[in-house]
């Protein structure tokens, strides 16, 4: 009963929050409009019993988790709780790691990506990722945006992928700021511009998913804004999957959110859902403050 | 296992104990027993005031001004090194201006003409002087009054037949083992007489003086000790100013390097003109100075073909040694599993561990011979002493350099930015090529430098492995000179010091140190910036 | 047949690209593996290359320097004639030294192999079986114990350098016998005297043990080895004091400005000068200047003293900076001044990263040879020398002199040396990494 207390002293406040930008109350709304038809969205991404080992160490336990198409899918959870990792098994970043191990399934559109004839290049121009400190390339900003493309092969003359990055910036917002500007350093912006420069980036070799692990925790407040806004927009075109510290940004922004705790799935569902009627006890624990 | 040794040996071991452990007894022993004895009376001192305190620390004085501000052992070493310190500097002092001063002074005593003489000629007169001076010790009561006769007789003066001829003299010296360079001329002997009285006087004032200022300072010392003195505070600030004086010494060691060089150079260029040297494009000193000075002609000292043959081998060191170590450098930092680092990062260090001299041995008696034999079945006409050998050879000893300093440099870059790049789906090598090694750009270009300057300096191999002809030609497979192989020439020769063949070789080091020093610190300067731009 | 099924699947699911565009990535995707492959083949033939020219390097010096630790020798029963080596019967040392051993040697020889030959010239050809230092061998055997003299004794004396060669397969004996440089009859003899076990290859102590000579069988690295400790132990007495003192005083005390700055690149140019330079250093104001003795090891221990100092305190930076900050604080917080916060804890902690970096800059000193030529340890040294003021070489230096040496014999005295030289580096380094791992981190 305590609980559920708190919960409703909590949802007035997001309420405001969510007042203040028109846009993000519209989300909301649709959000449950979603939730009213769920067989307008399909799936995009299916896992079945992930589990990842750091050498000895387990870091995820049996995750199952989907991700509906075209629509923004927010991981959160404390600390280590592993919802990074999962993040960085969808495009299979963890290859990197050499002491990384994951097994269990992960289906892109039904293919398994685990499957050792894929090739994990074509699989990652699929599957954009942003990080959570924006890394533009030390080259001016046209080459950043213009590296995709450019090692895949997307364009075939110069005019199609001036156009190409003009579109790619104009959709990441940065067009305007930049398009004068286009031969300087992409090192020299300033740190929001450099996150929507990344994910401009991301942008421009045309995926279908788009990965963003914590893409806001670097940034001010106002920055923070503007790239939230951008994630709402792209929603129309891609899949996005938003690895967030923030409770409030993932109420914002996203359709649907998972629970991590501790390697394992807690809880996932509609976000509206998950923030304001949680079903298990340790996410009500995590929303509403008591420990994380 | 003594059999082994030869009698000459075997007689050196006892003769080497027996010297060093009177040489221990006499010089080392006594000065720490005296400076131990000076710590243990300051200590003794310190521990004496304190224990007459604690008595009168029971009638109830302020406890501030009874306890020592220093632990006992430090006013020891306080009064051990303030008793000793200035007495050892004076005495130091004294010790090296002694011996350019009595030299002046002795040579202020020679006949106006000696100063006539040519420099070579002045050096040989001064060795001799030398020579005699040592052997004195040697001399007996009698024939060093025979000696003194000698020296008093002047040819101009009385025209008596000369009491002791100088041919005379010689084989006296000869007789105990000390070979004179020419016959003594009296004035020679009267030199020398003169230095060894000065000589004697000055070690005598030397020693007088230091005794003398080490009681002095030990009193006023002994003194100065109280319960209060700030012994340890002494203590710290001459041992701070001692790890001072260490840091100034590379500083010196700098400058040391820079006069020095630059004097000689200076010398050189009074003798033979710059212009002959920095825009000469042939290389052909004649030998026997001495004997030709007359017409003027020196010989020609051309830079440009050194200079040349320089660059060509470092170049072709570069060439071979900049892929292979980058390649190895990118492969370990990036591909490599644990394992073959393991093997393959000591394997490296070990190729830079070896000497120069076991490379350029190595070119000579290996890597030569091959590629002559192996030019000769394609039909080309390749010397053992060659451009390719030296470079070659250069070459793999650069490789553990490069790999080193890329596989420091490609780490710095930041992960994020290989994740980003690996996340928009290249491939490794694409993510190495367009991402990675462009951001280490400044650092590798730095790193390159740093080799291209350890190869321009590098000595042994080309000595061994480039040949002597200084020419300027472009064919790889024949011999061209270096730098470093001219000064060693010119320096391992039987010249005279002040000859233009020797005074070249530190026109040639300057050269060298200044190409050297502009390389060096303009790449440390673009791999700190480089450092900084990541940290 | 499956994996590619899959791979088209995939590509067919690219929705946003447009059919030309897939086409053309799957095209290309194909190119970009293939330079994958390529790139990482390059990465593994430069290690590859790298690693083999190590293999190389050693293979070449061991196969030719082996033989270096081997000496032909001859058993020969020499009768000490007591009218040959002390006629007068004083057994006076200086007198026994001079003897003429080398007639006593010959006619042992002679006697060997079935008399004195009458011709002159089979007879020369015969006594070039023996080196020429065998008369020092006599002699050294006779000092050693003088009682030997007029008894006949069984001593076995070094073969000439041809001999040597040959029977290590040097020389080859089926060339022909004008342009061979052992002859026939001398092959003769030599397979007598290995038939009988006279003539054998035994351990060659000489090496290390012998002065330069101008003969390769009885040149060794006496000297040079000699020369090279008086080195070491003048580095270890100047370079550790001074580096470590001004690698103190640059971390912990000085102020952060301009001159320290200075001072800080000054010391990493300093360890980049080319060693040449130090040489032209210690000849034009150790010799010159100080008139401290030429090729006298004193001299060259200065200036490798001098090339060691900024790796010593480059290294010693690094030690002193890697101890933990909060030992520092520790014993501020019990009052202990500047100068015992330093001598008490830091030095301690950091001794081991500055014995490491000691021992790299002993191992870069004792391997240098360039400078040493400047300040003419060259020289033909036969006297071993007692204190650092007297003539001596250097092990590299030996190889150097070796190595530009004409003589056949002397190729594989260069590279035994070369050996020995790289086992003293590779026991440094030993001991580097043991104290490291005993020392490393135990707070």
């Amino acid at each position: 009963m305590v609980a559920t207390h708190i919960v409703e002293s909590e949802a007035p406040m997001l309420d405001k929050k969510l007042d203040v930008n028109d846009q993000d109350a519209n989300n909301l709304a649709e959000a449950e409009t979603t939730n009213v038809d769920p067989a307008k969205k399909s799936t995009k991404i299916t896992s079945e019993d992930i589990d990842v080992y750091y050498g000895e160490k387990q870091a995820l336990f049996g995750i199952n988790l989907d991700i509906p198409e075209n629509s923004v899918t927010s991981l959160i959870g404390p600390s280590g709780c592993g919802k990074s990792t999962y993040l960085r098994c969808i495009n299979r970043m963890n290859d990197v790691i050499d002491i990384c191990r994951v097994s269990g399934t992960i289906k892109i559109d039904g293919n398994d990506i685990y499957d050792p004839s894929l090739d994990v290049v074509e699989l990652r121009a699929r599957i954009g990722m942003v990080f959570q400190k924006p890394n533009p390339f030390p080259k001016s900003i046209y080459d950043n945006i213009a590296y995709g493309p450019r090692i895949h092969g997307l364009t075939e003359s110069k005019d199609e992928l001036d156009e190409l990055v003009e579109s790619s910036l104009v959709k990441a917002g940065l067009w305007k700021e930049v398009k004068d500007r286009l031969a300087g350093p992409g090192t020299g912006l300033s740190g929001g511009q450099q996150q929507r420069l990344c994910i401009a980036r991301a942008i421009a070799t045309k995926p279908e998913v788009i990965l963003m692990d914590e893409p806001c925790s670097a940034l001010d407040p106002i920055a923070t804004a503007t790239i939230e806004e951008l994630i709402d927009e792209l929603r129309t075109n891609y899949t996005i999957v938003i690895v967030t510290h923030s409770m409030q940004q993932a109420a914002r922004v996203s359709q649907r959110t998972a629970f991590f705790h501790l390697g394992k799935v807690i809880e996932e569902g509609e976000t509206t859902q998950i923030f304001t009627n949680p079903q298990n006890e340790k996410t009500q624990d995590y929303i509403t403050g008591r420990f994380g | 296992m003594l059999k082994v040794f030869s009698v000459e040996l075997r007689g050196k071991v006892s003769e080497v104990l027996s010297l060093y452990v009177t040489g221990f007894l006499t010089y080392i022993l006594p000065p720490v027993i005296v400076i131990g004895i000076v710590y243990f009376i300051g200590k003794w001192k310190a521990q004496r005031l304190l224990k007459n305190q604690g008595v009168a620390k029971n009638t109830g004085t302020a406890a501030n001004a009874l306890s020592l501000h220093s632990r006992p052992p430090y006013h020891g070493a306080f009064l051990a090194l303030v008793s000793f310190l200035p007495a050892v500097i004076v005495f130091c002092a004294w010790s090296i201006a002694e011996g350019p001063v009595i030299k002046g002074m002795v040579n202020s005593t020679l006949p106006a003409s000696v100063g006539e003489l040519e420099a070579g000629k002045q050096d040989l007169i001064s060795s001799v002087i030398g020579t005699v001076e040592n052997g004195l010790k040697k001399l007996d009561q009698k024939e060093l009054a025979l000696l003194e006769q000698a020296a008093q007789y002047d040819k101009e003066v009385n025209k008596a037949a000369a009491p002791v001829e100088p041919e005379a003299i010689r084989k006296l010296f000869e007789d105990k083992n000390i070979i004179l360079a020419e016959n003594p001329e009296p004035y020679v002997l009267s030199a020398a007489l003169k230095s060894r009285s000065f000589t004697q006087f000055s070690t005598y004032g030397k020693y007088t003086l230091f005794v003398l200022m080490s009681i002095a300072a030990f009193m006023i010392a002994y003194s100065s000790i109280k319960l209060r003195l700030r012994a340890r505070n002494g203590v710290e600030t001459i041992v701070k100013w001692f790890l001072i004086l260490a840091s100034i010494i590379a500083i010196v060691t700098t400058f040391g390097i820079l006069f020095s060089v630059l004097f000689e150079t200076i010398n050189f260029f009074q003798i033979i003109p710059p212009s002959n040297f920095f825009f000469g494009t042939v290389w052909d000193p004649r030998f026997g100075w001495g004997a030709t000075g007359g017409d003027g002609n020196f010989g020609q000292y051309g830079f440009l073909p050194l200079l040349w043959g320089t660059l060509y081998i470092s170049f072709v060191a570069l060439f071979v040694s900049v892929p292979v170590g980058l390649f190895a450098a990118i492969y370990m930092s990036e591909y490599a599993g644990s394992k073959l680092r393991s093997i393959a990062k000591p394997a490296l260090e070990i190729l830079a561990g070896i000497p120069t001299i076991v490379y350029g041995f190595f070119a000579l008696v290996t890597l030569g011979p091959f590629f002559r034999d192996a030019g000769a079945v394609v039909g080309l006409e390749i010397n053992a002493s060659s451009v390719l050998t030296a470079g070659f050879v250069m070459g793999i000893m650069l490789i553990p350099f490069i790999s080193s300093l890329s596989d420091d440099i490609i780490n710095a870059v930041p992960q994020s930015l290989r994740e980003g790049s690996l996340g928009l789906g290249s491939t490794k090598s694409e993510t190495i090529t367009k991402v990675v090694l462009p951001a280490a750009l400044p650092g590798l270009v730095g790193a390159v430098m740093l080799a291209a300057s350890r190869a321009i300096g590098e000595t042994m191999i080309v000595v061994l492995a480039a040949g002597i002809a200084a020419k300027l030609h472009m064919n790889p497979f024949d011999a061209l000179t270096t730098i470093t192989v001219k000064i060693v020439n010119q320096l391992t020769g039987d010249h005279e010091f002040g000859s233009p063949e020797t005074l070249v070789a530190f026109a040639l080091g300057l050269s060298l140190f200044i190409i050297t020093l502009m390389l060096n610190v303009y790449a440390l300067y673009i791999v700190r910036k480089y450092r900084e731009q990541y940290d | 047949m499956e994996a590619q099924e899959v791979q088209k699947n995939m590509s067919n699911d690219l929705s946003t690209h447009s059919a030309e565009v897939k086409r053309r990535m799957s095209k290309r995707l194909k190119k970009r593996q293939a330079a994958e492959k390529r790139f990482q083949f390059y990465g593994m033939a430069a290690i590859f290359t790298g690693m083999m020219f190590l293999v190389i390097l050693f293979t070449t010096i061991i196969s030719k320097g082996w033989p270096a630790f081997l000496q032909t020798s001859i058993q020969l029963n020499v009768n000490l004639d007591p009218e040959i080596v002390d006629p007068s019967g004083e057994r006076n040392v200086d007198k026994l030294m001079q003897a003429n051993y080398t007639k006593i040697a010959r006619t042992a020889l002679y006697a060997e192999l079935g008399g004195k030959p009458k011709n002159r010239k089979t007879r020369k050809l015969m006594y070039k079986l023996l080196s020429r230092g065998v008369d020092v061998q006599i002699r050294d055997v006779v000092v050693a114990d003088p009682s030997l003299i007029g008894k006949t004794v069984p001593i076995w004396l070094y073969a000439h350098g041809n001999v040597d060669a040959l029977l290590k397969g040097a020389i080859d004996r089926n060339t022909e016998n004008s342009s061979r440089l052992v002859k026939d009859q001398q092959l003769e003899w030599i397979d007598k005297l290995v038939a009988s076990g006279k003539m054998a290859k035994q351990f060659n102590w000489g090496l290390f043990t012998h002065p330069a000579s101008s003969q390769p069988e009885t040149a060794g690295l006496g000297v040079a080895l000699i020369g090279t400790f008086f080195m070491i132990i003048i580095v270890l007495l100047l370079a550790i004091p001074i580096g470590v003192a001004a690698a103190l005083y640059l971390e912990e005390f000085a102020p952060k400005n301009r001159v320290t700055d200075i001072i800080e690149v000054n010391i990493n140019n300093l360890a980049a000068v080319p060693s040449i330079v130090f040489g032209l250093l210690g000849l034009a104001v150790f010799i010159n200047f100080m008139g401290l003795p030429r090729s006298g090891s004193i001299v060259g221990g200065l200036v490798l003293a001098l090339m060691t100092l900024p790796t010593i305190i480059i290294a010693t930076r690094a030690a002193l900076r890697a101890v933990s900050p909060s030992i520092r604080e520790g014993a501020y917080g019990v009052g202990a001044s500047k100068m015992q916060t330093i001598f008490h804890h830091i030095l301690p902690l950091a001794f081991p990263g500055i014995m490491t970096g000691t021992i790299i800059g002993i191992v870069q000193a004792v391997g240098e040879t360039a400078p040493l030529l400047m300040i003419g340890m060259v020289a033909f040294v036969q006297d071993f020398p007692t204190t650092p003021m007297e003539p001596a070489t250097a092990l590299p230096v030996q190889i150097f002199m070796w190595a530009t040496s004409a003589e056949r014999g002397f190729v594989e005295r260069t590279a035994g040396a070369t050996m020995v030289l790289l086992a003293g580096l590779f026991v440094l380094n030993a001991a580097a990494v043991y104290l490291r791992r005993k020392y490393e981190r135990k707070w």
